[in-house]
């Protein structure tokens, strides 16, 4: 627990418009503990940007920087060029941050720029598996079959027909020194990543799990436990990696069914319904299970 | 220093003695020269800036956003579809008052596609917000993009300068220029930066936070303002380029023989040339001919130009662009000037001509000034249409 005194020395402060239970604003929260004031940071248009920024008021207290939906990391690559000429890079971490559409759809071009050009970011993608600015449609890494308000369930549909795009492997493709994916359940091994990420020279990806209330339609005292969920199923495997050898992996206790972890969330509500719905469970199991093969979870 | 240079060498001469410490680019017919040369001189240690080789124009105008957020003097580059991909963050960059130079390499707009000089990408991000000048040839392109920087720079601008050349037209040919040989006398007239709110740790300010209704209007209220204000600023800056350096090229505008004439060709760019060329044959045949160049598009140099046109009979305005729906867009926002002043003694023709790299000839300037004695307030007539293609 923080002291009153200590909460109000924080770098992203209380007082920001986020929902109850936004685990998105804890990561941040968890990030800048880490890597403290001698951070200048982007962010792209999303809640982040919208539930800490409104002026007059902002919850950022290290110089900050929002310019538009698909461009952070370019933003960011031009604040790293800048510290250069002023001498500046050494001492300040270059922070820039989207959200999951933000990241694997619409800046995915501009990312994959900034990976190639090897810029000394950390580049951060607060994953909450929609875009959830706009009210919850789906993009490129909304896992199957969830609803969104872009793919409902209806009579002939069981909501998004495809699975999450594989991000982090996009990341590594571009052999840059550290990629990592983490989650808000877990904090202890997000700071550990982020400390790790800071203590490296060049791009930095890394991805984290941040359940969100009203688009995954769940009681906000459920973050955390769905953190965990996504883990212990392993629907998010956590590992870190650099260049494209994985050098760690957060093994899972205890193997958890997907539906435990399905059935807390009204965006999964429609597969528990009949036979069909059903079916459809044993697929997302199977997407657990190869992530269990495939990164030797257990 | 005289030379004969490419324009696009002089581009990039001037810009390397604003002397930039961060450009980006991603390469577009007929910019490549320019940034080309730019990257040669930091490769040669020449020019000491980092040099960034962005995926795309998006990101070329985000990379000096940031590095623009972040104090230091920034510059990119680009054309037609290019800058079309860049616009919203043009706006951007507008909207966050960051003193960003750009050089638009002018060119037609696809489809069809064309590589050719027109004017149809400027006038696209025309309410951007950045300041948009025209340089006429080769040596007022290096000089504007020094004066260029001075402008966005002030403290009660702040915003970015765009300087059109005409694509080929300019950029890809050789003219005598005079260089600057004394960087010292450039860096007495344009200071180096120095930005009351940037990014920095030590004093920490969030940009770009998200403004609610109660407060977006007085944003783009003072945007605007600093538009305004830019006008005398722009004038000041080439002023003070000439006292330091000896070169003149107008202010917003510039006149040519308008004392007493009746009929007055309005252009913008390299195409003043010709046109000036036509008007020196007129005139020596007792023609009472002139010409108004607007160096200054946005911002719009109504004063001047109201002054200039009140008494003529005859405005011709050469028209680079099409706004379909409408007609020209020069020409309409003269003809607005004039009827706010209550002028309606005037007749302003304005002519679509020079579309993706059409030359514009003599014989066009001679066909237009016949033309518009005939005729009352053209809208954006298409001129030299070749019939078997329609
Ligand atoms: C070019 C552009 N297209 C669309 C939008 C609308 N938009 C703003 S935020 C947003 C969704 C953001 O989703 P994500 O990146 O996942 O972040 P989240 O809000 O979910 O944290 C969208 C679609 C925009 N601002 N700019
Ligand atoms: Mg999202």
């Amino acid at each position: 627990m923080l002291t009153k005194e200590e909460t109000h020395n924080e770098l992203f402060t209380m007082g920001h418009t986020g929902c109850s239970g936004c685990a998105q604003s804890m990561a941040v929260k968890l990030i800048m503990e880490i890597l403290g004031k001698n951070t200048i940071a982007t962010s792209a248009t999303g809640c982040l940007e919208v539930f800490s920024t409104r002026w007059p008021e902002s919850s950022w207290k290290i110089p900050w920087i929002h310019s538009l939906f698909e461009n952070s990391a370019a933003v960011a690559s031009g604040i790293e060029a800048a510290l250069k000429v002023l001498g500046k890079k050494e001492d300040i971490t270059v922070l820039s941050q989207a959200g999951d559409g933000g990241t694997a759809d619409i800046g995915l071009q501009s990312l994959s720029g900034m990976f190639e050009r090897n810029h000394d970011v950390l580049y951060v993608c607060y994953d909450n598996g929609a875009y959830m600015n706009t009210g919850y449609q789906r993009s490129g890494l909304t896992p199957l079959d969830a609803f969104t308000t872009t793919s409902p369930s209806g009579k002939v549909s069981f909501g998004n027909n495809r699975p999450k795009k594989y991000m982090p492997e996009i990341a590594m493709a571009h052999r840059i020194p550290y990629t990592a994916v983490a989650s808000a359940g877990y904090p202890m091994d997000l700071q550990k990543k982020v400390k790790k990420a800071k203590s490296i020279k060049g791009a930095k990806y890394l991805q984290v799990d941040v359940p969100c209330v009203p688009g995954w339609k769940y009681e906000p005292k459920y973050s955390v436990k769905l953190a965990q969920l996504a883990v212990q199923t392993g629907l998010y495997p956590l590992f870190d990696a650099e260049y494209e050898k994985i050098i760690s992996v957060k093994k899972i206790s205890k193997k958890v069914p997907v539906e435990e972890y399905l059935k807390l969330q009204g965006r999964f509500k429609h597969l528990f319904k009949d036979d069909a719905g059903r079916a459809e469970i044993e697929k997302i199991q199977k997407i657990a299970d190869e992530n269990i093969e495939r990164f030797g979870l257990i | 220093m005289k030379q004969v240079l490419e324009g696009s060498m002089a581009i990039a001469g001037g810009v390397k003695m604003a002397e930039p410490h961060v450009i980006s680019a991603y390469p577009i017919t007929p910019q490549t020269h320019i940034v080309e040369h730019l990257s040669q001189m930091v490769a040669d240690g020449d020019l000491k800036a980092e040099f960034i080789m962005v995926e795309s124009e998006h990101s070329a105008a985000s990379v000096v956003l940031g590095a623009s957020a972040c104090g230091v003097r920034t510059y990119t580059a680009t054309a037609a579809q290019g800058l079309l991909y860049m616009e919203e963050v043009v706006y951007n960059i507008a909207g966050m008052r960051l003193p960003v130079v750009i050089t638009i390499a002018n060119r037609a707009i696809s489809a069809p596609i064309n590589i050719w000089n027109d004017m149809q990408d400027a006038m696209a991000i025309r309410d951007t917000g950045a300041i948009m000048l025209v340089a006429e040839n080769n040596q007022e392109a290096y000089d504007m993009h020094i004066q260029a920087f001075k402008i966005a720079e002030n403290r009660d601008v702040m915003l970015p300068v765009i300087v059109n050349v005409d694509g080929f037209v300019l950029t890809h040919t050789f003219e005598v220029v005079e260089t600057i040989d004394s960087i010292e006398k450039v860096r007495e007239y344009l200071p180096p930066l120095n930005m009351e709110y940037k990014l920095d740790v030590e004093n920490p300010y969030s940009f770009g936070t998200i403004a609610e209704p109660s407060v977006y209007t007085e944003a783009r209220y003072n945007l605007y303002n600093a538009m305004n204000f830019s006008r005398n600023v722009i004038i000041d800056a080439a002023k003070e380029f000439d006292d330091m350096f000896g070169r003149f090229y107008g202010g917003l505008t510039d006149s040519y023989k308008m004392d007493d004439a009746q009929t007055v060709i309005v252009a913008m760019g390299s195409v003043l040339g010709t046109v000036k060329d036509v008007v020196d044959e007129l005139r020596e045949a007792g023609k009472k001919i002139g010409v108004l160049k607007v160096r200054s598009f946005r911002p719009f140099p109504e004063e001047e130009i109201v002054a200039a046109l009140k008494n003529a009979k005859n405005v011709i305005v050469i028209e680079k662009a099409i706004c379909p729906g409408k007609g020209g867009i020069l020409s309409v926002e003269i003809r607005d000037s004039l009827f706010k002043h209550k002028i309606n003694s005037v007749s302003v023709n304005g002519y679509t001509l020079g579309l993706g790299g059409r030359d514009i000839t003599p014989g066009n300037i001679h066909g237009l000034v016949e033309r518009a004695e005939k005729e009352e307030n053209v809208d954006g007539e298409f001129i030299g249409l070749s019939q078997q293609y329609l």
